[in-house]
């Protein structure tokens, strides 16, 4: 009965090709656009928290200047002082439950290798910083220690500067100037894309620090000291003791605040996702109005589809049709007809959110929930906007009805 | 034919439109019994009441007061739905304007009444098939409407009524549309049905020589019966 009810609203759809896909217009923009919205919304939160956690898992990092508040920066009142060797050599010294501390102070520098040149971002650090930063070399080998400590001209470089001067070659022992010094590469760093704010992670020269402060910087600051947490302790955990040794190392008095900031980049990553979702919440339900516009289509169809199929309903009453034959008639046309409009609407959807996540390079996330939702709340809208219209048909007088022309 | 017991009885039966001044009377008080196997021809002009009591009789209206009682059971004081499962399991209608359902084909129009009886597919198929063939329409079974002629198309809607095997038969003008040679077809198929499988028919007509294939002619003027006489048998 119910099959043959489908079949029946299959046929009656089929009969009005073009009004049918009119109606779906509706439904379908709607739910084409809750899909590619939440869609391409899950894609965008991935790949912020797969952008800070590039910057290292469960990584602290402290910089010079009073933590940046609702007041604006700080350090506004005072001349910021920077970090220094001491600082880092107490955190080295009494910090437990750190996997690495590595200093690094950096600069956007002219680099440049026979007749080509770019700007890089050139940091001075150590051979600690590729641990703290989760950061790999696709070739090459890290700073020695004793290269850390004399401050020798070898630099790692990024997969950006290697095809600016090498393309596909290996750059390996070649000599690139970096400002007005020489460093000799012996390393190739593993590539890690743009950030989610267009910015080339890849364009970089690591150096070791000593060479960079005296080469390039020509002071000794140390801009950032990145603290990597072990595999045990939280980073909320680690914070108050970075704080404490800092304070003591700096010579702060309890009745002073704090000169330095310390940022968890694990809170970052998960503010910025819950803010991303909150924005693709909020898209999805103005999404979401279309498909109401899309349901009262659905339910001026069936109106008129009532109206004009009244001696059909007539004769149907005449030879025996009960009130909820003809009801289900119709609820199940307004249903199959929403029901389609939803999953072309989906499919539809999924195409723009793959479409975006090419184009935008985030990765495409369709979400299985989301789709059932979709087809769920689609025929919903069939129901409950076909409900009033076959209501009116059942309800029919079939003297009136087979008397209707 | 065999006189059997009433089937459709008619007892002060009234049918009212309107209120106060600009109340109608369609039926006036309507006294009438119809005995199971009759064929009856009703006639009247316009707005004699005769169209509302062939739909007291088909179940699809009821009096405004009186009773109208259909194989012994008050017809009229049924709600809604049962009147459509009697009217599914007893009556068929044939109307003027054939009433099929366009752009669906013979058999599916004649299976339609067991679709809302909830025969199996099948069992519908055969059926309908058997109907077809019993109106003559062998080799049309995958015809629209469209495609098939106005006698055709009567037939069809004929092997509809009967595909049921129902008592009664309600046909409202049903050669209304049709000229004089489709006409003596149709009445020959009519009176075969009455005849071979016992059909009680009620049959509104304003055509005196269509009115003659049948038994017995009731005429009504003015919500009254004004006359009820046998017919002479055609030969």
């Amino acid at each position: 009965m119910i099959w043959e009810t489908v079949r029946l609203s299959l046929r009656s759809i089929r009969r009005n090709v073009l009004r049918s896909f009119l109606t779906l217009l509706g439904i379908v923009i709607g739910v084409a656009a809750v899909i590619a919205m939440l869609t391409i919304g899950s894609g965008t939160t991935q790949k912020v928290k797969a952008d800070i956690s590039k910057l290292g898992s469960n990584l602290l990092v402290v910089r010079a200047g009073r933590p940046a508040g609702p007041g604006g920066p700080g350090g506004l009142d005072q001349a910021v002082r920077p970090l220094a060797e001491k600082d880092l050599a107490a955190l080295v010294a009494h910090l437990t439950g750190a996997r690495a501390i590595s200093p690094a102070a950096q600069k956007q520098v002219r680099v440049i290798f026979g007749t080509e040149s770019l700007t890089s971002g050139v940091t001075g650090t150590d051979s600690a910083y590729l641990d703290a930063r989760d950061w790999k070399l696709v070739s090459g080998r890290p700073f020695s220690d004793s290269e850390t400590r004399s401050g020798t001209g070898v630099c790692l470089i990024g997969e950006t500067v290697r095809q600016q001067f090498f393309g596909a070659g290996d750059p390996e022992g070649e000599i690139i100037r970096v400002n007005r010094t020489s460093c000799r590469i012996i390393g190739l760093l593993e590539p890690k894309g743009y950030t989610g704010f267009g910015q080339d992670q890849d364009n970089v020269v690591l150096m070791p620090l000593a060479a960079y402060q005296r080469r390039i910087a020509g002071n000794r600051d140390i801009d950032n000291i990145y603290i990597a947490a072990d595999d045990r302790t939280p980073t909320t955990e680690l914070q108050p003791r970075v704080e404490d040794i800092l304070r003591d190392a700096r010579r702060i008095t309890p009745d002073r605040e704090s000169d330095f900031g310390i940022r968890d980049m694990t809170q970052i990553a998960d503010a910025m996702a819950s803010a991303t979702t909150t924005m693709t919440g909020m898209l999805g339900a103005v999404a979401g109005v279309s498909l109401l516009v899309g349901g009262i289509g659905i339910m001026n169809i069936m109106l008129v589809s009532v109206t004009e199929r009244t001696r059909e309903i007539g004769i149907r009453l005449a030879i025996g049709a009960h009130e909820k034959h003809i009801l289900i008639q119709f609820l199940v046309e307004a249903t199959v007809l929403s029901l389609l409009g939803g999953i072309i609407g989906i499919l539809l959807g999924l195409g723009l959110a793959g479409l975006a996540s090419a184009t935008l390079t985030i990765p495409f996330a369709p979400s299985p929930a989301v789709i059932l939702l979709a087809v769920g709340f689609s025929a919903l809208i069939g129901m409950v906007f076909g409900f009033f219209p076959a209501l009116r048909g059942a309800r029919l007088d079939p003297i009136d009805a087979l008397r209707h022309e | 034919m065999a006189a059997g017991a009433a089937l459709i009885t008619f007892d002060k039966v009234w049918k009212s439109y309107g209120q106060g001044e600009a109340k109608v009377h369609a039926l006036a008080g309507v006294d009438l019994a119809i005995r199971r196997g009759e064929f009856v021809a009703i006639m009247g002009p316009s707005g004699s009441g005769k169209s509302t009591a062939m739909n007291i009789i088909g179940c699809l209206d009821t009096p405004t007061a009186g009773t109208y009682s259909f194989m012994g059971v008050d017809a009229g004081r049924l709600d809604r739905n049962r009147r459509a499962m009697l009217r599914n399991l007893y009556v068929g209608f044939v109307f003027q304007g054939y009433n099929l359902l366009a752009r669906t084909t013979a058999a599916e129009n004649v299976e339609l009444p067991l679709i809302y009886r909830g025969v199996p597919a099948r069992e519908r198929r055969d059926l309908a098939m058997q109907a077809l063939a019993e109106v003559g329409l062998v080799g049309r079974e995958h015809h629209t409407p469209a495609e098939l002629s106005g006698g055709q198309q009567q037939r069809v809607a004929i092997a509809r009524a009967i595909v049921t095997r129902p008592t009664l038969l309600v046909a409202d003008e049903p050669t209304g549309n049709l000229d004089t040679a489709r006409t003596h077809e149709i009445m020959e198929l009519l009176t075969r049905l009455n005849r071979e499988l016992g059909l009680t028919i009620t049959m509104v007509t304003h055509e005196a020589d269509v009115a003659e294939y049948a038994e017995r002619t009731i005429r009504f003027l003015d919500g009254h019966v004004a006359s009820d006489s046998m017919n002479v048998e055609v030969a």
